[in-house]
């Protein structure tokens, strides 16, 4: 998708400004902040489920080479192929390839943040392949031609009136020639428009939550079941999954299973988790012929031993936006790049550029609920202070904000000088205020005053009044 | 407890904020302290904990800044600060800032070990009650992202509002939300800020409370602030000056006028 994450400031005003959007906004705060909540204190052992599933996946990252190469040797041995790539554009070409071999004409396809991430359904389209999105959230933002706005509610941003909307425009080619207003009755106009495309669709194409080391699986966790008619009806199922998401073994994943559907949904447990090792085998009844993984690394083995290499622990629960006071107020699509909310301020910069996405580590008040209830406990605002170190450093932080900094740091390491100036301004501003208290505007504090009164001082410094009172007193 | 009945030397670190917007506050926790039999230093050289440099990317700033606290804070029993989020700073940052320091962060290891936020120094190290105050108001309390989630400072407060005579306490909506003060967050993002600051308004005024109090001046300030703005008035002040009885006193913001 194209990048827009230099625009955050004008996008995010427009995202506030719009009132379908802040209603949408609004049932993710109070929908899934409150079930995640609930499923958590339910379950006395979630904290320390937490703990082992940071571990595991501290493991696997200390250990990637090792885990990755025992996957594709399963994997190979069940009768599949692993194609190792190390750009998007590799990726993209490999699952062109395999389309183009079985002569695709259209891909079913599973929800996957990686396929976003590469922009695969442009490229597929581009080459004359039709994608078909399965799962509704994405199908709903396919017609809308949008990108998602939430990792694991692509559609989040979209009220039932659009939906309505666009499928009229879209499914009048399907005899749907009436405006379906019911909730239920789309989604089952979705359902009928989708299951003949699961039909003739010559290749499935899914992300995964897992891949499993020791015994070559591959796991999907859905909530709609169309990722398994995506997987096991077409001839030919793709599997792209970047690195990090290998894990060691079958217990592995349940225990970080355990975290995952509570983190995201609140549910125990998402209404389907499939397994798929390989293709069909001769005595199973159906499945697929051809079973390919493409595993893509796209800049992450780089992060491996620097300060991003947590990042890699993520889940993609989405628990961190569903928790984000910045993202409630401006939603996903202003981050301007696949990933948004805290987990997307954290990684866009290094996936698109610290240039291109400087904004978003530095749109955060530090208030740390991400952290607090990320399931494998990245530190987020750790790693949001790394890039604003970065910017700081490489100069990329904006002129005005780095002098500001600096000239404040001048007088912070200078206690006389910092006395004066404090007593100073202090005094001033307290004169300005008169018996109001609060001041309105002030010629430099646009950025306070544009949306609240200052608070006046109490006419000298706390410094100041102390030593006063000290010489009264007969102490200095 | 054990504490209690000698005298102790307790170094003020009285944060920028209060020192330059809010001396009353300063002087709300030397009384406090006092009250609980400690000896108030405030030490001269001391200008700021060091997070505008720290949330701005400045590490080089901060750090230099980091070793003046050090310095200054040095040989005190206690170091207490009426904030959350610059006890925070010393006890949970400083180490990080020098981790590859080992002298250095042994240093920042010992200063923040005696580092502690005023609320929870007065009620888990001195055992403090709020004996003989009086505030005839409806209060809601407020925690900041860093009391909250950092200093984990969210009993004692409420323990200690809990014995003001006259003082109703009223807890509000979504108490974990931040308020949109963020440091330099809430003026490089105004319109975010103004979203959040704006939420958490709804929230404080739905409870009916005529005050509000709170252990972090920056958030205080910003919610006054826009509770002025809108035409609200709330009466916005810190823990310590309600708990040192000056609670009558005008609130943030408030002026003389009123």
């Amino acid at each position: 998708m194209k990048v827009t994450s230099r625009n955050f400031k004008e996008k995010s005003h427009d995202a506030m400004q719009d009132p379908d959007l802040r209603a949408a906004l609004g049932r993710v705060k109070e929908g899934f902040t409150t079930a995640r909540s609930v499923a958590a204190s339910e379950l006395p052992e979630f904290e320390d489920l937490r703990d082992k599933a940071r571990d595991i996946k501290d493991d696997v990252l200390e250990n990637l080479d090792y885990y990755l190469e025992y996957f594709d040797e399963k994997v190979t041995a069940s009768g599949g192929h692993v194609h190792w790539c190390s750009s998007a554009k590799e990726a993209k070409e490999a699952v062109l390839k395999i389309c183009q071999d079985v002569d695709a004409k259209t891909v079913t396809k599973g929800k996957s943040m990686i396929t976003e991430e590469i922009a695969l359904n442009q490229f597929l389209a581009a080459n004359g392949i039709e994608p078909i999105e399965t799962d509704l959230g994405e199908y709903i933002i396919q017609l809308a031609d949008e990108p998602p706005s939430h990792i694991i509610g692509p559609a989040v941003h979209k009220t039932k009136e659009q939906v309505t909307e666009l499928f009229y425009e879209h499914h009048q080619q399907y005899g749907y020639t009436e405006r379906e207003e019911d909730p239920e009755k789309l989604v089952g106009e979705a359902r009928a428009v989708l299951r003949h495309k699961y039909v003739t669709a010559d290749v499935g194409i899914t992300g995964a939550n897992f891949l499993v080391a020791e015994t070559g699986s591959t796991v999907i966790v859905t909530n709609e079941g169309n990722g398994d008619l995506t997987q096991s009806l077409p001839k030919t199922h793709i599997v792209v999954a970047s690195l990090e998401k290998v894990i060691p073994t079958l217990e592995d994943v349940s225990t970080v299973m355990r975290v995952l559907a509570r983190s995201a949904t609140g549910q125990e447990m998402s209404v389907y988790t499939t397994f798929s090792t390989g293709p069909k085998r001769s005595d199973d009844i159906d499945g697929p012929e051809n079973f390919h993984v493409i595993l893509l690394d796209g800049g992450r083995s780089e992060m491996i031993g620097t300060e991003l290499e947590e990042l890699l622990r993520c889940i993609r629960c989405g628990a961190c936006m569903n928790h984000c006071p910045v993202y409630h107020a401006v939603g996903g699509h202003s981050y301007g790049w696949v990933y948004p909310g805290p987990i997307g301020a954290a990684i866009n910069p290094q996936m698109v550029g610290l240039e291109e996405a400087r904004h978003l580590p530095n749109a955060s008040s530090f208030c740390g609920r991400c952290e607090e209830v990320c399931p494998v406990r990245i530190p987020i605002p750790k790693i949001l202070r790394h890039w604003r170190e970065q910017a700081f450093e490489k100069q990329i932080a904006p002129k005005p904000e780095r002098w500001g900094i600096e000239l404040w740091g001048f007088f912070a390491k200078r206690p006389v000088l910092y006395r004066f100036a404090t007593r100073c301004a202090s005094r001033i501003l307290t004169l300005v205020a008169g018996k109001k208290g609060r001041l309105k505007s002030l010629p430099f504090g646009k950025g306070w005053t544009s949306v609240r009164d200052l608070p006046a001082p109490q006419g000298d410094t706390f410094m100041g009044q102390w030593q006063k009172k000290q010489k009264q007193e007969g102490q200095i | 407890m054990s504490d209690t009945d000698e005298k102790l030397e307790v170094a003020l670190f009285v944060t920028c904020l209060v020192d330059i917007n809010r001396p009353s506050v300063g002087f709300a926790a030397v009384k406090l302290l006092e009250q609980t039999g400690c000896t108030v230093s405030v030490p001269d050289a001391q200008t700021c904990c060091g997070q505008p440099a720290y949330n701005s990317g400045d590490r080089r700033t901060t750090i230099q800044i980091a070793k003046d606290v050090i310095r200054n804070f040095k040989g005190y029993r206690y170091v207490v600060a009426p904030s959350g989020s610059c006890a925070g700073m010393i006890t949970k940052h400083y180490p990080e800032l020098f981790a590859d320091d080992p002298d250095m962060l042994l240093e920042a290891q010992d200063l923040a070990s005696r580092t502690f936020e005023l609320i929870s120094f007065l009620k888990d190290v001195r055992g403090f009650e709020a004996k003989d105050v009086t505030l005839n108001k409806k209060l809601t309390y407020h925690d900041s992202c860093a009391n909250l989630r950092e200093m984990k400072v969210v009993d004692q407060p409420r323990a200690l509002l809990g014995g003001v005579e006259g003082l109703e306490l009223i807890e509000a909506e979504d108490r974990e939300a931040c308020c949109g003060f963020g440091g330099t967050f809430c003026i490089k993002y105004s319109e975010i800020s103004e979203e959040m600051v704006d939420r958490k308004i709804d929230n404080l005024l739905a409870t009916g409370a005529d005050t509000l109090a709170a252990g972090d001046l920056g958030c205080l300030m910003n919610i006054a602030g826009r509770l002025y703005r809108k035409g609200h008035t709330m009466k916005v002040l810190h823990i310590a000056e309600v708990l040192a009885g000056m609670g009558n006193a005008p609130g943030i913001g408030e002026g003389t006028d009123q």
